[in-house]
């Protein structure tokens, strides 16, 4: 029998409907494969038996011709997302015991849909981080290595966890949530396709909050067009999240090999930042050709705030996240740490279990929001934030369709190569993605090239409000043009 | 700007988070680095520019004010650190 798991999500899907494989096989083949991984520490908490109860009903629903849209399709889920009677940590020790007594809507919807669950997925704590080396349980390991060099690398982050286990091929797809670029980064680093959506398109119910006006759940796949069935899953109206768009969820699999002739793509110059290696130029100047080829039409544009774009972030997500988390006091869930009265307690719980980059974010965001430096820090922050989004208001205004761009200013690092003296060398690596998020704009992640070292690197296309479709016909044409998918040598299954 | 030792403990009070003496310099310089990499901010003309707290292009939605959830005290209660007769259980906080 061929390997199952290096099927694509849409290739599993047609052959679970054409009933020439099971749920059950699938599923079985995926976990196989995902305890021959462990070394990579992508999964937190695999979910064996849950796996095997939803595949047999798959296989029971696909038998009587009932099957839904993701009938049988075994995913990882990030641990951000609560899961009914199944531990969500949020890779914190401060949730480390967490059982949560319902169900994110997302999640929901993709078992509704018929998806199985194999397991939840490592990422940085509470999702601050780009290298899930934040992680309380341990870092994830990418299944990529520099060419002859066994140095563990990063997958990238927060959605470290996710990046590595589609690359790896230990799930056919992964949920992810993406509030600087934690979709999009790690989808570059990894070799695999991710999508934020439009802010609002998918419901924030049910994921542990970050940074609320920023975080927005999206997919990861090895291909744009797995992505874009597992969108249509994910997105949608929710009574329970009041930011939620109430816009109807299109079918996005049909803009897979739409033309894109005619669309007006926008090349920022601010993007070309000074220093910048010709591995990332590269990729950039391909894709261009690429889309060209294609009939677009590549149009020069300038989004003059995009150098303000990382500091502001980096005062709103934090202000955001002081804010949010202040509800983990070991009152209601979580860890407590016995004090001598209850602001002691507070104080003890929330030192023992959040780590070091947490309690740096919590702090300054605590900082900026406080009496005397709102206006001069947070308040400022929020009108550059206007501006920004203004930039790409104009850029639409233009004419423009879609907005090409690097993902990342650089392939994918070593396990503590970066940030340790610095955290802003850390940020530096959300440049490119950041600027989506303030304007909350969808943006999407395809590889596109390789660096020196043979590692994966990835091209942004940022669309304009609720422009998923575009960004699916834009990518799957990148995606040809790019040749075969990258796949990592399997060196851990030897 | 910068901060003192002082202010990052009343930070640290403020978000109730307890920071041992000898973490306060260390913390300092993390939160200096920080704001010196943001202090670029200044040189933005914000002048008339608005805050956005929110992208959206749209209305929140009103619901009726009535209650459509609850009456599970069980579930609520099933991850807390101490409970006491349906209760959520904390220290003493009045003597």
């Amino acid at each position: 029998m061929a390997d199952l798991t290096s099927l694509t999500l849409a290739e599993a899907r047609d052959q679970l409907r054409a009933k020439k494989i099971s749920a059950k096989d699938l599923t079985d083949a995926h976990l196989k494969e995902m305890e021959k991984a462990r070394v990579l520490n992508a999964y937190v908490l695999e979910t064996p038996e849950h796996a095997q109860k939803m595949a047999a009903a798959s296989d029971a629903k696909l038998g009587r011709g009932e099957g839904g849209p993701l009938e049988g399709i075994p995913l990882g889920i990030k641990d951000l997302f609560a899961t009914n009677g199944v531990r969500t940590t949020a890779c914190s020790k401060i949730l480390e015991n967490f059982v949560p007594q319902y169900e994110s809507t997302v999640t929901s919807q993709l078992w509704r849909d018929g998806a199985v669950m194999l397991g939840k997925l490592n990422n940085d704590e509470f999702a601050m981080g780009s290298s899930n080396e934040t992680s309380a349980l341990g870092n994830v390991i990418s299944p990529w290595r520099r060419k002859g060099d066994d140095k563990p690398l990063v997958p990238g982050g927060s959605s470290g966890g996710s990046a590595a286990a589609v690359s790896a091929n230990l799930c056919l797809g992964a949920t992810g949530t993406d509030t600087g670029g934690s979709i999009r980064q790690p989808a570059a680093f990894t070799g695999i396709v991710g999508i934020k959506p439009t802010y609002g398109r998918c419901s924030r119910w049910g994921i542990v909050a970050f940074a609320s006006s920023l975080d927005q759940a999206g997919p990861f796949a090895r291909t744009v067009q797995d992505t874009a069935i597992l969108l249509r899953s994910m997105a949608g109206q929710d009574p329970k999240d009041s930011t939620s768009a109430d816009k109807a969820v299109p079918d996005y699999e049909k803009a897979i090999g739409r033309s894109v002739k005619g669309m007006k793509i926008g090349i920022p110059k601010e993007y070309r930042v000074e220093g910048m290696p010709a591995e990332i130029d590269e990729p950039w100047d391909k894709g261009r050709e690429w889309l060209k080829a294609a009939g677009a039409e590549i149009v020069d544009i300038s989004l003059p705030h995009t150098k303000y774009a990382l500091s502001a972030y980096y005062i709103i997500a934090p202000a955001e996240a002081s804010s949010n988390l202040a509800r983990y006091d070991g009152v209601r869930y979580g860890l407590r740490v016995p004090g001598k009265d209850i602001v002691d307690m507070y104080q003890q719980t929330r030192a023992a279990g959040f780590g070091k980059e947490v309690r740096r974010r919590i702090m300054i965001g605590t900082y900026v929001l406080s009496a005397g430096y709102y206006d001069a820090y947070y308040l400022r922050a929020q009108k550059v934030r206007t501006l920004i989004k203004k930039d790409f208001d104009n850029a639409w205004k233009q004419g423009i369709d879609a907005i090409l761009t690097p993902a990342t200013p650089s392939g994918a690092f070593g396990i503590g190569e970066k940030g340790s003296g610095d955290p802003v060398e850390m940020y530096l690596n959300d440049i490119f993605t950041v600027t989506v998020n303030m304007a909350g704009l969808p943006g999407i992640s395809v590889p596109a090239g390789r660096d020196r070292n043979g590692l994966p690197l990835g091209l942004q296309l940022i669309g304009k409000p609720f422009g998923e479709e575009d960004l699916f016909a834009l990518g799957h044409v990148i995606e040809q043009a790019a040749g075969p998918r990258m796949t990592p040598e399997k060196w851990w299954s030897k | 700007m910068s901060v003192d030792a002082a202010t990052v403990r009343r930070i640290a009070h403020l978000a109730r988070i307890a920071v041992a003496d000898h973490e306060i310099e260390h913390l300092r310089g993390e939160i200096n680095n920080m704001l010196a990499f943001v202090e670029q901010l200044n040189e933005v003309n914000v002048d008339g520019v608005e805050p956005t707290a929110s992208v959206e292009d749209m209305k929140l939605k009103m619901r009726d004010d009535v209650v459509s959830d609850g009456n599970y005290a069980k579930r609520v209660l099933a991850n807390a650190p101490a409970t006491d007769d349906g209760f959520f259980q904390v220290p003493k906080v009045v003597e």
